[in-house]
């Protein structure tokens, strides 16, 4: 069996062009993760199900393990790694999840980090229903969410108080 | 610094993608992928190979017929109990037969996984299918066995007897005698497993990470199998996304396999678990079968209990009897329950294995007591709070010899508690008194809503030990190491804090290493809520080692008495005169007399600038160089947390849904080093309590094939199904530890189904004998219910 054909797939990823050879069969997670060294995407499930893996595409969470890398070319990624505004500060849902212990083991954290920043850009000052919701499409198996539910609301008032939502 | 809930140190790096999991690491290392049984029961009659050959990227296919000797042995019985009298462990690959799907059957070594995974794919095997051995009965029954050599499918068979229990049951005024079932579920951390290895052929030696719960039991297993010295070989626990106690199973197949094909090919290779391969795979834990009889008097005390539990120990018993030996032995609680027996059978079954998860048994025997106090309640027709109060241990008798044998094969004596004041706490906070009518407005309005409560009592920190390891570098910095690994506990804070508060030195100079063989290579693990007590008490011990040093070299350089000598922020000064003093860095210094100047701080070490007699060596004799001390923390036995939860619960009375209106804890854990650390395990634990109780089972049809091996279809509680928690502490220090701390890292998963059955009975008035509970098992409870009065039950006064 020869080798299958691998395509030069380029895309924005954390506001830097990023390229890289692979097979049209490459998940999304997967090329970030190995094929450009992006680790702090995460796998836990590989079916679309746990969230571990959302980035957000062109703004929007998407499922990375769902997702094939060929279809993503061209488009805008961030991933985890560029989250925090670049000044060596953290961003306004990192500092809440620190503040108020919304993570532990750390592996789903990334999924919801990248969740959560969508929410509030979409919904600046959610009810708990509203964050339920919101995050319901994500699983920790760690903190059983209340310290989760809680950093989210953190996280929108310090981005309220920061005032330009950034 | 000790006792504050400071935020974790470890988060930083966590919460910008910069933590290092176990597939993080090892770009461009070689894939592994695994061919498993799809059979429950089969005999293999063949692998043919041949059409995975021209795979593009292969590298290596192996089967058991390739693995040398030690490496294709039977792996080993780590916790070899007297009772386990026909211990079986699997092959890392099979060799004639597979006993439940997801067996390994072949390794496939390729240049990345997408490859390893088009190879497996295309091996053949051959099976003949033997018939499977599903659910606890038919093992029990043993129609067909597991093991052609175990008969009746009995692996282990223990009785443990406090007293004459039939005899008290027969004599008691009262008694009740009923089954109860509760059904399997799985640790399923986020991350699944994973190893990944290099072999430097130059040294001889192998580097392995693993994401497992004890890196020093994989080095030594490692070791032993592949016949290195252990100096040849480390073992690394990177950042490992939870663990709940099936990653401290060791060494897993994958994790012989992959070291021994990266020392073979002479290339680095690694293997991350998938998880339909977590599901089949790894391990579960929970099910058993209980039958209870008890005998009580008028105001509800237990005169005698008797106990058969039927456990189900998967295909496989690498960890040994530890869940029932821990279901039988937690059983009584915080109770005295007169005369006690309890029998366990342990059962071979074509499933997956059977280790400890979160809990690792003492849910069932939480679930087996409380569900016996409710039911003595309801036949008394007395609060069911005043039933277990009757019962409790009283805060004047302890210590108390439960007159058990515990896991660690040492005595089962309570160290500290108050049971009664919790009890007043906790029903306090979830408005027990006036619930009555509560449910009665509520009834009033169509609505059905129920009360319920669970008590336990959790050993927490067995030994045998953990050690620490301490030392102030000479710019001031203090490198903590323990040996035991983390998955998600907050060490790098909690142990922390406790040097800090040991050393007297500002939190952010110190920095801990855990998991890391290289760092410290005496461990045991983390599981079993030991790694506070057991590494916290370790590191605290070792810091005292140090400051003892430090403060005997201070005394010398600024000549005063140690005893008048105290550390503030890193500087030794004299108390009560801040002028006369030296920072800890420049004792650093001191302590490592040195020939060789290689910076300023340096010269003030070298023989021509210390001082000190000439007739005595510049180390003295029982001294070391260095501001260093290593110190062990081995109790003669285990400490005792305890908690009480409560929970009110809704049920829909047309859909039978169940929701959770109100979820309280109340909770001891002895000092609690970081009370938001401590909070967090409790509010993980109870989710996954929550999910034991109503969501999570493993499905198996009887031909073995487990019917939801996905997280499509395995029920994990998403933040919506989650209630909020409120919690109450209450700290009984223990009195064998320096710290006086307990165990926190099990103790929300304990009684949460004991607490929602209770819940669900008090708002259905139905028994509830089983968990979990679905809300199509509840509606057909009702149906069945509402023909057999046997199945109702009285209500309750509260
Ligand atoms: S890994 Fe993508 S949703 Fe679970
Ligand atoms: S923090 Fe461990 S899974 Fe969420």
């Amino acid at each position: 069996m020869s080798g299958e054909p691998v395509f030069e797939i380029t895309m924005t990823v954390n506001g830097v062009r990023r390229g890289a050879r692979a097979p049209a069969r490459r998940l999304l997670s997967d090329f970030l993760r190995h094929d450009l060294g992006l680790t702090g995407t995460h796998v836990g499930c590989e079916h679309g199900v746990c969230g571990c893996c959302t980035v957000l595409m062109d703004g929007d969470p998407v499922r990375s393990c769902l997702t094939l890398a060929i279809t993503a070319a061209g488009h805008e990624i961030t991933t985890v790694e560029g989250l925090a505004p670049g000044d060596g500060e953290p961003s306004p849902v990192q500092r809440a999840f620190q503040e108020c212990h919304g993570l532990q083991c750390g592996f789903c954290t990334p999924g919801f980090l990248c969740t959560v920043t969508a929410l509030l850009r979409d919904n600046p000052r959610p009810t708990d229903e509203e964050v339920l919701e919101g995050i319901s499409g994500n699983l920790c198996r760690c903190t059983g969410y209340q310290n989760i539910v809680a950093s989210v609301h953190r996280a929108a008032e310090l981005i309220a108080e920061s005032g330009d939502g950034s | 610094m000790f006792g504050e809930p400071i935020p974790r140190r470890e988060d930083p790096r966590l919460l910008t993608g910069q933590g290092r999991y176990l597939d993080d690491l090892g770009r461009g290392a070689l894939a592994a992928a695994f061919v498993r049984s799809p059979h429950a029961h089969a005999r293999i009659e063949g692998i043919d190979v041949d059409a995975a050959l021209d795979v593009d990227g292969l590298v290596a296919i192996y089967t058991h017929e390739d693995l040398p000797p030690g490496v294709g042995d039977p792996l080993p019985l780590l916790i070899p109990h007297p009772a386990l009298t026909h211990g079986r462990t699997a092959r890392p690959l099979a060799r004639d037969v597979v006993r439940h799907v997801g067996e390994p059957v072949a390794m496939v070594v390729a240049r990345d996984r997408y490859l390893a995974e088009d190879a497996a794919e295309r091996i053949r095997v051959d099976y003949e299918v033997l018939p499977a051995v599903v659910g606890i009965e038919n093992a029990a029954a043993a129609e067909r066995l597991v093991h052609e050599d175990v008969p009746g499918n009995v692996g282990a068979h223990l009785v443990q007897e406090v007293g004459d229990a039939p005899a008290a049951v027969a004599a008691a005024p009262h008694r009740l005698e009923f089954r109860l079932d509760i059904e399997r579920s799985a640790s399923m951390p986020l991350e699944g497993r994973g190893v990944y290895a290099r072999w430097d052929p130059d040294e001889g030696s192998l580097r392995v990470y693993s994401s497992t719960q004890t890196s020093t039991g994989v080095r030594m297993a490692l070791a032993a199998r592949l016949g290195l010295p252990k100096t040849k070989v480390e073992v690394i626990a990177p950042d490992v996304g939870g663990g709940f106690g099936v990653k401290v199973v060791h060494p897993w197949p994958e994790e012989v396999l992959v070291p021994w094909a990266a020392r073979l090919l002479g290339r680095e290779v690694k293997w991350t678990e998938d998880r339909r391969e977590h599901f089949v795979g790894a391990a579960h834990e929970r099910g058993q079968v209980q039958r209870v009889r008890v005998g009580f008097d008028d105001a509800g005390r237990i005169l005698g209990l008797d106990v058969t539990i039927l456990h189900d120990h998967g295909a496989y018993t690498p960890y040994g009897i530890i869940v029932p030996i821990v279901t039988s032995t937690q059983l009584p609680g915080p109770y005295k329950p007169g005369a006690y027996r309890v029998e366990f059978t342990s059962l071979y079954t074509n499933t997956v294995i059977v280790t400890p998860y979160r809990g690792a048994g003492r849910p069932q025997g939480v679930f087996c007591m409380e569900r016996t106090m409710d039911k003595i309640a309801a036949h008394l027709g007395l609060d069911r709070a005043e039933v277990r109060a009757a019962n409790f241990i009283r805060p004047e008798e302890f210590p108390y010899d439960q007159g058990l044998t515990f896991q660690d094969g040492r005595p089962l004596i309570y160290d500290s508690g108050d049971y009664p004041r919790m009890l007043e706490m906790i029903k306090e906070l979830i408005g027990w008194d006036g619930f009555a009518e509560e449910r009665e407005a509520a009834r009033r309005e169509g609505r059905r809503i129920g009360i319920g409560l669970g008590c336990y009592v959790e050993g927490t920190g067995v030994g045998p030990y953990e050690g620490g390891h301490v030392e102030i570098d000479s710019t001031g910095r203090v490198h903590v190491a323990t040996g035991l690994t983390s998955q998600g506990q907050g060490h790098q804070t909690v142990f922390a804090q406790i040097a800090a508060a040991e050393l007297g030195v500002p939190i952010e100079d110190v920095t801990v290493a855990t998991g890391d063989t290289r760092r410290f290579g005496y461990a045991v693990g983390t599981f079993a809520s030991r790694a506070a007590v057991m590494s916290g008490n370790a590191i605290a011990l070792a810091c005292r080692r140090v400051r003892d040093k430090a403060l005997r070299i201070a005394g010398e350089a600024l000549e005063a008495d140690p005893r008048d000598l105290e550390i503030t922020d890193g500087v030794v000064h004299v108390r009560g005169d801040p002028t006369a003093a030296i920072p800890l860095r420049t004792v650093a210094v001191l302590a490592n007399p040195l020939r060789y100047a290689f910076d300023e701080e340096a010269r003030r070490a070298t023989q021509f600038a210390v001082g000190g007699s000439p007739d005595e060596p510049p180390v003295p004799a029982g001294e070391e160089p260095g501001l260093e001390g290593r110190d062990y923390y081995s109790p003669v036995r285990s400490t005792f947390a305890s908690g009480m939860h409560a929970a009110v619960v809704e049920t829909d009375p047309e859909t039978a849904e169940i929701r959770i209106l109100r979820y309280a804890v109340v909770h001891d854990c002895g000092r609690m080093i970081n009370p938001r650390i401590v909070e967090g395990q409790i509010h993980g634990g109870v989710a996954q309590g929550v999910g034991g109780a109503l969501y999570e089972r493993m499905v198996y049809d009887e031909s073995g094939q487990l019917l939801n091996a996905s997280f499509m279809d395995f029920l994990m509680p998403y933040a919506t199904e989650v209630p909020r928690i409120r919690t109450g502490h209450l700290e009984t220090p223990s009195p064998l530890n320096p710290l006086g701390i307990k165990g926190a890292g099990e103790a929300g998963v304990i009684p949460v189904s004991a607490v929602i059955a209770s819940a669900v009975e008090d708002a259905e008035g139905i028994r509830i004998d089983a968990m979990p509970l679905s809300p199509d098992g509840l509606f057909r409870l009702r149906r069945r219910a509402a023909v057999d009065p046997a199945l109702r039950v009285e209500r309750l006064p509260a």
